[in-house]
């Protein structure tokens, strides 16, 4: 009788596994969202234990230090005010040159911050969890980065939180372009399993003539990713495949070890 | 079944599986990120139920599935294809040797993994493998091992401190009790 119970409860359990594996993508993450919102107490409680030691350390910070660092911010906000007044008086140049010859007008791209909440448990996936989701406009396909550059783009999205796929993920290929003179361009793929701070470009011209230290920055080809983000830098370069083409090391500008804001891309 | 152990197995479950979520440093001092799920699936094979066995597998891996980029549902049937066996032959295992413990942990964390990887490539999923793969597989493993004997003092302690003990049977029987009235002669 015992062990017909237990069978019955092995069958359920895989029958369990087996509805939740056939369901669409769409309930999935659904079911996701909802799974994840058990843990909110437990989020919750994590970002005020990261916040206590900073609100205790500005507690015994002394006045001195604070005089000396709102000093540097008034000085730093007045160099950003001049550059911004630079900057508007080139867009608005730009601007008429582009009508002169009939270009099409380049909108600027806005900024959403977002923080990294959570990391993939699982090795073989490089993606993270940020706190923003469809409530703040995100969808999916929208690029993703920091101050130091590209880090990857938005797979799924749910009301509150979405998940990117960091470059170096085989589900983040990124067309890239280095900034030599015959401006070479191929495609960005994952790297090494261990080291997150190394990615391959591949496809690249037989001909090309890589050196270490060159920038890489992301071509606009493909549609999700805008031109001109900094990728990172050439490592080294060798021909493969009988030097059918060349294929690089890159060095990411981005830290993916240590993400904690990202700035989220919105047309 | 006592319903504390369940109850503090699928707790575990939950922070552990919340902890990988969060915790970075394994993956920046290892290179790889240590899942306990295994380790634990062990404890609660050789101590509890088959219902609880049933409910770590599904919960577990459902927690686990939901922070990662893992289709919902991969991990129930690894966790269950570990813990399933181990608790039909328990019996014949020595559990409270932590030699024992140890192996089973590191036999499990090896398969865990192990069957996941196969369940997603068998799905067409495109995977980061490589090389470094092995390494973060014997991570997992080591770590998985050496985590058994842990989860084990951990729980046990739990339980005799926390939990209660059932209530032991009365040796009173009515259909044996001794008629003590003066006979008739």
């Amino acid at each position: 009788m015992l062990k017909q119970q237990n069978y019955l409860v092995l069958g359920a359990a895989v029958i369990v596994a087996l509805i939740l594996l056939s369901l669409p993508t769409r309930a999935t993450s659904r079911l996701k969202l909802a799974f994840g919102s058990w843990f909110l107490p437990l989020f919750g409680l994590a970002s005020a234990g990261q916040q206590l030691p900073a609100d205790l350390a500005d507690c015994v910070l002394p006045r001195r230090e604070l005089l000396l660092q709102i000093d540097a911010l008034r000085r730093e906000n007045q160099q950003l005010k001049e550059q911004q007044v630079q900057s508007v008086a080139i867009a608005r140049e730009n601007d008429q040159l582009r009508s002169l010859f009939n270009w099409q007008k380049q909108s600027p791209w806005k900024l959403k911050l977002a923080k990294v909440v959570m990391r993939d448990p699982a090795n073989w996936w490089r993606t993270v969890q940020i706190d923003a989701g469809t409530r703040d406009g995100l969808r999916e396909n929208l690029p993703v980065r920091t101050e130091a550059g590209l880090i990857g783009r938005i797979s799924s999205v749910s009301l509150t939180h979405a998940q990117v796929v960091l470059v170096g993920d085989q589900n983040c290929r990124v067309s890239a372009l280095v900034e030599n003179p015959a401006r070479d361009m191929g495609v960005l793929m994952a790297g090494g399993t261990l080291d997150t701070s190394l990615v391959e470009l591949t496809y690249l011209a037989s001909s090309a003539n890589l050196k270490p230290g060159q920038t890489v920055i992301t071509s606009g080809l493909g549609g999700i990713f805008p031109k001109g983000i900094p990728i990172g830098q050439i490592v080294d370069a060798q021909p493969v495949e009988y030097g059918l083409y060349t294929q690089a090391r890159v060095k990411l500008n981005a830290n993916l070890g240590s993400l904690e804001q990202v700035w989220v891309l919105f047309p | 079944m006592n319903l504390f152990q369940t109850i503090s197995i699928l707790l575990f479950a939950f922070f552990a599986v919340f902890g990988e979520a969060t915790l970075g440093a394994p993956r920046h001092w290892l290179g790889a990120q240590v899942d306990l799920l295994p380790a634990l699936m062990i404890y609660t094979a050789l101590n509890t139920g088959a219902t609880t066995v049933a409910l770590l597998a599904v919960l577990g891996g459902i927690w686990f599935d939901t922070f990662s980029a893992n289709p919902l549902g991969i991990s129930i049937l690894p966790l269950l294809v570990v813990g399933w066996p181990v608790t039909l032959r328990r019996d014949l295992i020595l559990r409270d040797l932590p030699f024992a413990q140890f192996v089973l942990g590191a036999a499990a964390s090896a398969v865990v993994p192990a069957l996941t990887l196969l369940l997603l490539l068998s799905g067409g999923a495109r995977l980061l493998l490589g090389w470094g793969t092995l390494w973060q597989w014997l991570v997992m493993i080591a770590v998985g091992a050496v985590a058994t004997p842990f989860i084990f003092s951990l729980m046990t302690w739990c339980r005799r401190t926390l939990g209660y003990e059932p209530r032991p049977e009365p040796s009173f029987r009515p259909d044996r009790e001794i008629q003590r009235s003066r006979r008739k002669l």
